[in-house]
């Protein structure tokens, strides 16, 4: 019982680290339609980020923090002006935008190699500070990236149902024609999209490098593919379905080590689950859980 | 620059593109005839190496019944991959297949009895001695190198290995002239109509991604027997990220564009090597592999938003827009 509860608050911090990245994805999938590739590198280029800041700049992580969002948010900004929107004006489709994330993600992850090496880095932090409440053990780490979270979670929920730019990007990623004509500014809603999820994806890698304690620039490819799960089991498209997705990823990746089940699944195999988890949706409800039925 | 005319370097090179012609041209096959985005390529090489890896040496098979049984398993896998996931969506296709392509390499590297884990083939026998795989392989080259003059192994190698691309590409061009090549590129340019007129779509995508993956599958032993121990990273998304610049910079849906791709991204990727006047001087040669790597995410950018025909490919037959 006490392994189970403590499984549970864990899977709760990675998922909703998933949470954040996922979000991302599928803001820029639902008013872009494009599968970007290169969000896992965004998170690792926000971890990076981070680290200049906490390391060589010698400040605490709430700057550190603060910096890897800004820059993450700028960088996926330029992006959008010197890569995709040219890319958009030429009439690529799903397939070219996709192999171009793909061979943005090989650059940014390089050049991530070329300037912070491909050894392990850390956060200087505090790692022996635990803190605990009955059977469940929390580091600072895990404690602060759950809290900050949520926090951000609660925040985008809020965005997106009560704010204007909300509304505009739910009715630009519902139909994009109908938002034109009741004239809504594409250009400027697709800018602030990558605005949030370029500040969402360097929040989640600066969380993900706090929670695995040591990261390397393949950290965020690594993460894709589990974040991929989480949007698809949320339901791509749909951000509250993103947020979803990822903590019941989270959660369902740490319970499937649960040794009350058959002996539990070996640590090692978590991303398979994960793996397993995407290919089950994607064959039994390719909707995923709050996605909404469309045309396959 | 004085090694840049090293003839055993270049040697190297061209066994390597030659092994990638026949992965890639399984990938060719795949997307630029049917149109699937496999991602997951890579997965049918890794099955094809292993596969052979753990029968010569646990097993111990010959290495030719090893070789064949490899390809048959990589067609099953294909088979296995492609019977739920054929009716997905492009997009989600391609995310599944690089799920598969990372759930074989993650078994690879944890099923250390299996594979030997995440050090690779040297495992193969267990703890303390070095597993080979080679020794039948061994004995061709150096039978071929005789015919040749020669005893630098990887021209034997280099022989042997585009002979067989060649063999292959002839195949697949004559293949696609036929009634079964139409049906493909019919389901690439529109696959209702092509139902509409009552082929059955999901058979022939089965059939291609089988294929596909049967030509990997080869990839793969060529790959093992090139380098004679192998391990699970070797056949990574990037390994599969590399046959897709290749099919795109040669030009897609071109068979005979394979090799040309394959040549000039060798020679880039391996030529840069030797660039040792500024601004690639500034870098270390180990910080020079991510700076390549950074090129050839270059290239492929630069591929899609400037030339995505490639070199060769057929603008008209364009799968890319």
């Amino acid at each position: 019982m006490d392994e189970l509860v403590q499984l549970l608050v864990n899977g709760t911090v990675t998922g909703s680290v998933f949470a954040l990245a996922a979000v991302g994805i599928s803001l820029v999938y639902g008013t872009l339609r494009i599968v970007n590739f290169a969000h896992g590198d965004y998170l690792t280029f926000g971890a990076y980020m981070a680290l200049l800041v906490n390391l060589h700049w010698g400040q605490g992580m709430l700057w550190a923090t603060l910096f890897a969002i800004a820059l993450t948010a700028l960088l996926a900004i330029v992006l959008e002006y010197v890569l995709w929107r040219p890319m958009r004006r030429k009439g690529a489709k799903f397939i070219s935008l996709f192999v171009t994330s793909i061979g943005l993600a090989l650059v940014l992850r390089s050049l991530l190699l070329l300037g912070g090496g491909a050894g392990p880095r850390t956060y200087q932090i505090n790692v022996f500070q635990v803190y605990s409440w009955g059977p469940v053990r929390l580091s600072q780490s895990q404690l602060l990236a759950v809290a900050i979270s949520l926090c951000a979670i609660v925040f985008l929920a809020l965005l997106l149902a009560r704010t204007q730019l909300g509304k505009s990007m739910r009715a630009l990623s519902d139909n994009p024609d109908l938002a034109a004509v009741a004239g809504i500014d594409i250009d400027r809603i697709v800018v602030y999209t990558w605005l949030i999820a370029g500040a969402l994806a360097g929040l989640a890698g600066v969380l993900a490098g706090l929670i695995q304690t040591s990261f390397d620039p393949n950290m965020g490819f690594q993460l894709l593919l589990p974040v991929f799960a989480a949007v698809v089991l949320g339901g791509i498209g749909s951000a509250y379905g993103a947020l979803v997705g990822g903590l019941v990823l989270g959660i369902v990746e740490e319970l499937s080590t649960w040794t009350r089940l058959h002996g539990g699944v070996n640590p090692t195999w978590k991303p398979v689950v994960a793996f397993a988890v995407l290919i089950g949706v994607l064959l039994a409800r390719p909707t995923g859980l709050l996605g909404r039925a469309r045309l396959l | 620059m004085s090694q840049i005319a090293s003839a055993d370097f270049w040697t190297f090179v061209g066994v390597v593109a030659g092994i990638y012609t026949i992965f890639a041209l399984g990938l060719q096959v795949q997307f630029g005839f049917t149109g699937l985005l496999n991602f997951g390529h890579a997965a049918f090489m890794a099955i094809g190496a292993y596969t052979m890896a753990i029968l010569v040496v646990k097993e111990h098979w010959a290495l030719w019944t090893a070789s064949l049984a490899a390809l048959g398993v990589a067609v099953v896998f294909g088979v296995v991959l492609g019977l739920p996931t054929l009716r997905l969506r492009a997009d989600y296709f391609a995310i599944v297949t690089i799920a598969f392509s990372e759930i074989i390499r993650y078994a690879a590297t944890n099923e250390d009895s299996l594979t030997g884990g995440s050090q690779g083939t040297i495992n193969l026998a267990g703890q303390g001695q070095a597993a080979y795989y080679n020794h039948t392989w061994d004995r061709v080259t150096t039978r071929v190198d005789g015919w040749l003059g020669s005893s630098n192994r990887d021209l034997a190698m280099l022989v042997i290995v585009w002979i067989v691309a060649l063999v292959a590409l002839v195949l697949v061009r004559l293949a696609l002239r036929t009634p079964w090549g139409r049906v493909l590129r019919s389901i690439r340019e529109d696959e209702d109509a092509a139902a509409a007129l009552g082929k059955p779509v999901f058979a022939f995508k089965l059939q291609a991604l089988a294929a596909g993956a049967f030509l990997a599958g080869l990839a793969g032993l060529f790959y093992a027997f090139q380098f004679s121990f192998f391990s699970p990273n070797d056949f990574d998304p990037l390994t599969t990220f590399f046959a897709w610049t290749i099919v795109i910079l040669g030009g897609v849906g071109r068979v005979f564009a394979v090799p040309l791709g394959a040549l000039v991204f060798g020679v880039i990727f391996a030529g840069t090597r030797f660039f040792d006047f500024a601004p690639f001087s500034w870098f270390s040669s180990a910080d020079r592999a991510y700076l390549r790597l950074v090129v050839v995410g270059l290239i492929l950018i630069g591929l899609m938003a400037f030339r995505p025909q490639g070199l060769a490919g057929n603008r008209k037959e364009m799968v890319l827009e």
